[in-house]
């Protein structure tokens, strides 16, 4: 573990020093984050972003309150101020902390180190991107390749005797290209991620970018995207957005003891049909997701929260799991030093079933096939959700037909999820951003193919 | 801060930097979350960060950090001299030069923001709540009702004389309510914003919350057609703040804007008239600089019905061979600045809510939306968004309507507002914008 970012006897002095006026609980999470971008557009190497930073945040918990103070710097003297402003609106007796015992947990490994990478192979990585896409045909008139690293060491010590630290390195590249005939301009994006190094670009990462040019080229000859109610096939991978919308954010335990989720009281209820099981795990080697602990210290693991159908378990972080009296699930997550944990997912995915994803296509006569989304929301408390396709199609006579533009899915959580009628038998992950409470995390979501027998396409043919 | 501005130019000077510009900015900040009638957390803290521009023979890099030491100002010199090294050289890519005097603005701050401790705004997040839950027995309670004030210190100095410094604050409290209907939740939000906590009414705030969460009990979907559709005023101002972003030259010189060939051309209706002010006090993007120290200003973007100008910065305006509008953006020292809408204000028309109602006559109002972020795209304007609100029958609001989508294009949407409404709303949904509510003649509306 990383534990030169934070001394244990340095630990121990906070955290004693933020329960000088009393609390159940005090906890002290430094990190050190740096991380570099760069870009290339119109074929040039630009927007070249170097960024490090150094802090702690210091909470105490006390009567259901959480008091929180965060400050730059690592310096002893910088975190007794955390822990003295985290506490400064407290007004009772000294608490006493348990001692510091180590916790045991192995960062992700990391083979190659961005930050030994010299920027001058990462521009000829971008480089290479913007030649590949551009070849896929001369109407991509537009090229924009991103490359990012960044890494966050954390150490977290707790009053209940937790120290743990954790090393996170995340590489991810994006490639958006605009194509264009005549008047009609068009958009095609795909990205790459993964908590690894830079050796997670060593293989094939040209893909992507031809994977975004022939996206943009082929909405070259998208009709409108029709309006109504009808049978939607989902693509796998960045597919499992829906169910990450629909169904992985009213899991989180904030939102479900607020009995501001449509999924709150309902654990095992069947939720989805017997054909449906879904985890979220947070230790899948190498994910965009995953990480060695939560940025509360839990070591992270696989929770099966759809087992079969059945609702099986919710996500926790430390104080909701305190709260239902169940140990917390590993969900504890921030985006920074500067945020409080709170209820996140890692990487959540339905399990792949036993459907061929070519006979869920031919078995609707006629229908939408949604193969990639640019995003989606939910409101988890009325469980309604929207998703922007970014890649659709029609389904007609059972065929995948003509390319569609600017379709939409929306409907309701628990309905969409009792209508999923297949899933497929193939399976991949892909790479989110999500935010909640003003926090982005990296989310990895992930499914095969995935049926819904009926759910509103907001197009604009009606 | 200025100095430390300074200090760090000519670091990055020292280090071999052509031209360098720094931003000092120094965040107070103070967090109430409230649920139950409890405080659930309160945090407050203030923190300090540098980021640094570097030119070097037209290649330019960025570096940012918190260590404000004498070695940690070098190490983020030598960092952006080093980003700027692995750039390619680009003939556009040039230090603001200074624009002259900035204005002198007045009521960016408010000194009352002292006389707020935290007890006192905790108390005010708690009075949302109470006056959420109070409005209307069917309101349940609130997911949380949630209370942030900020107090902004800026400097910005570069080695071509553009910069300055300011002090700004900025607050606003929010609430979801959650009501109890005959087939489940309903949730509403009420929001207020400010330059400090006096300015916000809590149990207006509050109310707004208990009636839009309420107003949605018993909804259902609207038939699939095309219609008129009333975006009230949360709702035009997302759409506003996408319009911002397709003003923006830099997209426009990328080929990435729906406004990419239109300057100059009918992109509107009469009825839609649209500026860029950065000095109005009242609109919180407001200040004396933009982001590179270049004056702020005030830019007529859309009159009768013709796209007037692009938003520039420095580098889209010597691009374009036009001088910056004051319009670079910067969402603090972690990122550099770049092209974005101060402050956009859609000029208000003389149709109060009922003759808005009375002239869309059969269609949909819609009081939110939903997924903007993925179902706009940004490069060709075309949107199929999520939304609710309620049906419109014989110039009438009536049931509530959910899970819809509405779906057009900015331009198509722009040409056909038919009436802007007369009383207008600052909203502070991802860009800041005042406007009224918009009635857009057609729209396609997909429900059943």
């Amino acid at each position: 573990m990383s534990g030169e970012l934070l001394d244990r006897s340095v630990a121990e002095r906070v955290i004693a020093r933020a329960l000088v006026h009393g609390g159940e609980f005090a906890e002290v999470f430094a990190e050190r984050r740096g991380g570099l971008t760069m870009a290339i557009d119109e074929s040039r190497i630009e927007s070249v972003q170097s960024g490090a930073e150094q802090g702690a945040g210091v909470r105490v918990v006390s009567g259901g309150t959480t008091y929180f103070a965060h400050v730059d710097g690592l310096d002893p003297a910088d975190l007794e101020r955390a822990a003295d402003e985290a506490a400064a609106a407290l007004r009772g007796e000294r608490a006493e902390p348990r001692p510091l015992r180590a916790l045991e947990s192995a960062p992700l490994p990391i083979e190659r180190r961005p930050e030994q990478v010299p920027a001058a192979r990462k521009a000829e990585l971008l480089r290479e991107l913007d030649e590949r896409g551009r070849g896929e045909g001369a109407e991509v008139f537009q090229l924009r390749a991103s490359y990012a690293e960044g890494r966050r060491e954390v150490t977290v010590a707790n009053s209940e005797g937790l120290f743990a630290g954790d090393d996170r390195t995340r590489v991810r590249i994006g490639v958006q290209a605009v194509a264009r005939r005549g008047d009609r301009v068009e958009t095609g994006a795909e990205t790459l991620g993964a908590h690894r190094g830079y050796e997670l670009l060593e293989d094939e990462p040209g893909e992507i970018a031809r994977g975004a040019a022939r996206k943009a080229l082929t909405l070259l000859d998208a009709v409108p995207a029709p309006a109504g109610s009808m049978p939607v096939v989902v693509g796998g991978g960045f597919g499992g957005v829906l169910f990450h919308e629909m169904t992985g954010h009213g899991l989180e335990a904030d939102h479900v003891q607020k009995d501001a989720s449509v999924y709150a009281g309902r654990l095992g209820d069947q939720v989805a049909p017997p054909l449906l099981t879904a985890y979220d795990d947070g230790r899948l080697a190498g994910e965009w997701g995953s990480d060695g602990i939560d940025d509360e210290g839990t070591p992270t693991q696989k929770t099966e929260v759809i087992a079969e159908g059945r609702l099986t378990s919710f996500l926790y972080d430390r104080l909701t799991a305190g709260r239902d009296g169940v140990a917390s699930t590993g969900n504890g997550r921030r985006e920074s030093f500067r945020h409080l944990p709170i209820p996140r997912m890692t990487n959540t995915y339905i399990a792949p079933g036993e459907a061929r994803p070519e006979e869920m296509i031919a078995e609707v006569g006629s229908g939408f096939y949604a193969v990639s989304f640019g995003g989606g929301q939910v409101d988890p408390a009325t469980g309604d959700f929207v998703f922007g396709v970014s890649e659709g199609y029609l389904i007609e006579d059972g065929r995948v037909t003509a390319p569609c533009r600017g379709a939409t899915l929306i409907g309701n959580c628990l309905d969409a999820l009792a209508a999923i009628d297949a899933v497929g038998d193939d399976f991949w992950m892909k790479t989110g951003i999500c935010g909640k409470g003003g926090q982005r995390v990296p989310v990895g979501t992930g499914q095969g193919h995935v049926r819904i027998a009926a759910m509103t396409v907001g197009g604009t043919e009606v | 801060m200025r100095e430390l501005a300074e200090q760090a130019v000519a670091a990055a000077l020292g280090v071999g930097a052509g031209d360098a510009e720094a931003y000092a900015g120094e965040t107070t900040r103070r967090e109430v979350r409230a649920h139950g009638g409890k405080v659930e957390s309160l945090g407050a803290a203030t923190q300090r960060g540098l980021g640094l521009r570097a030119w070097i023979e037209g290649r330019v890099g960025y570096a940012y950090g918190t260590d404000l030491s004498g070695a940690g100002v070098a190490e983020i010199a030598a960092r952006a001299a080093e980003a700027a090294r692995a750039a390619d050289p680009d003939e556009f890519a040039v230090p603001p030069s200074a624009g002259g005097e900035p204005p002198a603005l007045d009521g960016l701050s408010d000194p009352g923001l002292a006389e707020w401790p935290t007890d006192r705004v905790a108390e005010l997040a708690l009075a949302v709540e109470r006056a959420a839950v109070g409005h209307d027995d069917r309101v349940r309670g609130v997911e949380q009702a949630v209370y942030v004030d900020s107090a902004d210190r800026v400097a910005i100095a570069s080695s071509s004389g553009a910069g300055g410094e300011y002090e700004a604050s900025s607050c606003y409290a929010y609430t979801q309510a959650l009501a109890s209907g005959d087939a489940g939740r309903e949730t509403g939000l009420g929001f207020g914003i400010g330059r400090g906590p006096g300015g916000l009414d809590p149990a207006a705030i509050g109310r707004e919350a208990a009636e839009r969460a309420t107003a949605m009990i018993g909804s259902g979907k609207p038939a699939s057609r095309a219609c008129p559709v009333l975006l009230d005023a949360t709702v035009a101002a997302s759409f506003a703040g996408l319009l911002g972003n397709a003003l923006g030259a830099d997209a426009v010189q990328r080929g990435r804007s729906p406004l990419a060939s239109l300057l100059g051309e009918r992109v509107a209706a009469d009825a839609f008239v649209l500026r860029d002010d950065g000095l109005d006090p009242d609109g919180l993007a407001s200040a004396p600089i933009d982001a590179e120290g270049v004056p702020r200003r005030r830019t007529p973007l859309v009159e009768a019905g013709t796209l007037r100008t692009f938003l520039h910065d420095t580098y889209t305006a010597r691009r374009a061979g036009a001088a910056s509008t004051g319009n670079a953006g910067r969402s603090g020292y972690r990122a550099p600045p770049s092209v974005a809408a101060s402050n956009l204000i859609v000029a208000p028309g003389e149709l109060e809510l009922d003759g808005l109602l009375g002239e869309a006559g059969d269609g949909v109002y819609v009081t939110d939306v939903a997924g903007l972020h993925a179902g706009v795209n940004p490069v060709t304007g075309v949107f199929s968004v999520g939304a609710s609100g309620r049906a419109i029958r014989a110039g009438e609001l009536a049931e509530p309507l959910r899970e819809f989508t509405i779906a057009s294009d900015l331009v198509s949407m722009l040409r056909s507002v038919r009436a802007t409404g007369a009383t207008p709303r600052w909203v502070p949904f991802g860009a800041s914008v005042s406007t009224p509510p918009l009635l857009v003649g057609e729209m396609t509306v997909a429900g059943s």
